[in-house]
């Protein structure tokens, strides 16, 4: 009788603390962060985890979360692994995710077909499959703010408006990866619409430290401009082996992932003039930023080393942060509901919009370009703007350059039909 | 006819067009050769020793490299100190994989050795970054006195471009292989080295002490891959990278042996080379990129023909 009693109690008392547990899971807005501090890309994952843990963690100290709701950010170390970054979606989406950020183009690759079926949202900002962009086929899916496609459109334009892109050989050095390969079609199809040849230089993961052919290949083919698609230790190589060769680095653009703190920090003064494409604030002047630095970073709530509060991978974060945040918001007028879902996520995100006006009252005017997103355009257009190294910090070079939306916009359309050509269980939506 | 074109016509016409493009070739092919041959020499030292593939020894570079930088930046240890603090931290490694990971072990088959290898890359890995974190960091080039810069030689009606720091690495090598050399042929501890690669059971049987000579070994790896580090992050940087370069010593092993320190130079060498020129001269022909793969097809075709490799010794196991 008595350990009848016992085993009862025991139960009872379990069900109750399972309970608390989940009205305690249900009461706050679970956003997991598949992010990686190990292995070869860490350089890049750290800072961007960082900005994007320190903004949401600053509105629950500073306005006690969104709505009245506090922000739960969760980390799952992915290593830039699409397997291990599977594994992590898996193990979190069933704790009331509201949207995944995958960082890195595999991983979204892998979560795009399962993110109708889980009705969870993925954001991958700036990254990821370009033709996401298309709202009426990936309905799942953002690229807020932009898309790679639309900058290497900026790029080429920046280039147009330097001396001219008919008649010149653009070089393209890429990390061999479905994230290095996705502008290839791009340029295949502009090249001779717009009357530029281009030839690829391919680095693969392995030989990220081990660039000297490819910059032979450079110095064989005479490039008049260069432009990379690279990630974590192959950036700081690549823009070391083109100073060695005497390329002119004021003529070497990489995109936003070839342009950080991080890459340019240990290639120092020799970098000087290298240039990159970024779309989010460079420093700490903004008020937003003050805010996190003086209630998570002065706190000692944050990972992040102090001095690089304001790097550009930071800000990246922290922006990607910002895009949730105000999503989450959008979602919580829209629907009238606090505790959102990955559902009520979705409609957020179809209706973002983030101008001047909003910036400057979330503390940070002039971060960014405009975006707004739809039912259609699940990419913004925004714009990007190019900067460059002073061989000590990133400077400002461009006015924002938006993305040749004539030219990218019908290629996207076309390369969305395609990927669901072969899918004939896929479900768009129809856009009023 | 358009490949047979591209195989043997073109590369032939631009060597001659460019013939200093060639040059650069050939020396960029020899730098990196000189620096495969370096990590490999680690893996040598250890094979030879133990007859186990090292699979740590790629960490081993970023562990030692990321070790020195870190002193001196983090820390603020003057670079020569930091230098023999990192030496030191090497030898305090191998004493503790003597202890703790090979010394339990002994009699064991190769594989469980090779998974202790492995297990050992895991810890390390996980230290690192625990102890240094996983972001990049400079080498401290200059803070150590080597050359940076370059010359540029007009020749062949073109330019030569020479790093002073590949020329540096050259010369570093060069002394390291010799030293090595010297020690394994002409000290004693070496001669007990060279026994107890050729037999344990002998070795032991007249005296030799297989702890202390395993120690030794596994600190003469670590000092190798201390130097390793310095080389390959002062061309880019010290990160975790930097590890899978280590796997192209596998097949420098292959082409020259993995019992072979000549057999490593010359092994570097031409996969060095090679992979530098194929990839300049007929990497088109596959779409560029070569270099990934170019390497370890030679060792394929090295072990369908000389599976001991050009230096090693041919391994008759009687049944």
């Amino acid at each position: 009788m008595r350990l009848k009693t016992l085993i009862l109690g025991v139960a009872a008392t379990a069900m109750t603390v399972a309970s608390t547990v989940n009205l305690a899971q249900s009461e706050e807005l679970y956003v997991p962060s598949l992010s990686y501090r190990t292995g070869p890309f860490a350089g890049g994952g750290i800072p961007f985890a960082n900005g994007f843990a320190d903004y949401l963690n600053m509105l629950n100290e500073r306005d006690g979360g969104i709505g009245g709701v506090k922000v739960k950010v969760e980390e799952c170390e992915t290593g830039y692994n699409a397997q291990k970054g599977v594994e992590c979606y898996e193990a979190t989406k069933a704790k009331g995710a509201l949207v995944y950020n995958p960082l890195s183009t595999g991983i979204t690759l892998q979560l795009i077909p399962k993110a109708p079926v889980d009705q969870i949202p993925v954001l991958s900002m700036g990254y990821g499959l370009s033709a996401a962009a298309i709202g009426e086929t990936f309905p799942w899916t953002f690229t807020y703010p932009t898309s790679y496609w639309s900058q290497m459109s900026s790029i080429l334009k920046y280039i147009d408006a330097n001396g001219g892109l008919k008649g010149k050989k653009i070089g393209f050095i890429y990390l061999e990866s479905g994230y290095g390969k996705e502008p290839i079609p791009l340029l295949e199809q502009l090249g001779p619409k717009l009357g530029f040849d281009f030839v690829t230089f391919p680095v693969a993961g392995k030989d990220m430290q081990n660039q000297g052919s490819q910059w032979l290949n450079v110095r064989k083919e005479r490039p008049d401009w260069m432009i990379m698609w690279g990630w974590g230790a192959m950036n700081a190589t690549a823009v070391k082996e083109a100073a060695k060769i005497r390329f002119p680095l004021d003529r070497f653009i990489g995109n936003w992932w070839a342009g950080a703190h991080a890459d340019l920090d240990p290639v120092g003064a020799a970098g000087k003039g290298y240039l990159a494409a970024n779309f989010s604030g460079i420093g700490t002047d903004f008020p937003a930023l003050q805010d996190v630095k003086k209630l998570i970073v002065d706190a000692g709530k944050s990972q992040v080393d102090p001095d690089k509060i304001g790097d550009v991978l930071y800000n990246r974060g922290l922006f990607n942060a910002v895009i949730v945040a105000e999503a989450i918001a959008t979602a919580q007028k829209k629907t009238g509901k606090k505790v959102i879902t990955g559902a009520d996520m979705r409609v957020g995100l179809e209706n973002f919009v983030l101008d001047q006006a909003r910036l400057t009252a979330l503390g940070l005017p002039n971060f960014t370009g405009d975006v707004k997103g739809s039912c259609k355009d699940h990419e913004g257009a925004g714009a990007v703007f190019i900067q460059q190294w002073d061989g000590k910090d990133w400077k400002q070079k461009s006015e924002l350059i938006a993305p040749m939306t004539d030219i990218v916009g019908p290629l996207l359309q076309a390369a969305a039909d395609k990927y669901t050509s072969d899918k004939p269980e896929w479900k768009g939506q129809t856009c009023g | 006819m358009d490949l047979l074109n591209q195989i043997f016509i073109e590369p032939f016409i631009l060597i001659a067009d460019i013939p200093d493009l060639f040059v650069q070739t050939i020396w960029e092919g020899f730098v990196a050769g000189i620096l495969y041959a370096l990590i490999a020499l680690g893996f040598v030292l250890i094979f030879k020793a133990s007859g186990v593939f090292n699979f740590a020894q790629g960490i081993m570079v970023v562990f030692a490299a990321l070790a020195l930088v870190s002193l001196h930046t983090k820390f603020g240890v003057p670079a020569w100190l930091a230098l023999l603090m990192a030496i030191a931290l090497m030898g305090v490694l191998a004493i503790g994989i003597e202890k703790i990971v090979l010394r339990p072990l002994v009699g064991q088959p190769d594989a469980i050795l090779l998974m202790a290898t492995i297990g050992l890359t895991l810890f390390l890995q996980g230290a690192g970054e625990t102890i240094f974190g996983g972001e990049p960091q400079s080498m401290i080039t200059e803070e150590l006195g080597l050359p940076t810069g370059s010359t540029d030689v007009e020749m062949l009606g073109g330019r030569v471009i020479f790093q002073h720091i590949d020329v540096a690495a050259i010369v570093i090598a060069g002394l390291m292989v010799g030293g090595l050399a010297v020690f394994f042929s002409k000290t004693r501890i070496g001669r007990a080295l060279r026994a107890v690669a050729d037999d344990h059971q002998a070795a032991l049987s007249v005296g030799i002490s297989l702890n202390q000579i395993w120690v030794i070994v596994w600190f003469a790896a670590g000092i190798v891959a201390l130097v390793t580090g310095i080389m390959w992050g002062a061309r880019s940087d010290v990160s975790f990278a930097l590890e899978v370069i280590a796997l192209k010593a596998l097949a420098v092993l292959i082409l020259g042996g993995f019992t072979s320190i000549p057999g490593a130079i010359v092994g570097g060498l031409i996969i060095g080379i090679g992979e530098k020129v194929f990839e300049v001269y007929w990497g088109g022909i596959f779409g560029g990129g070569v270099e990934a793969w170019f390497a370890y097809v030679l060792a394929l075709i090295f072990l369908l023909f000389r599976p001991q490799g050009l230096f090693g010794e041919k391994i008759i196991e009687r049944v």
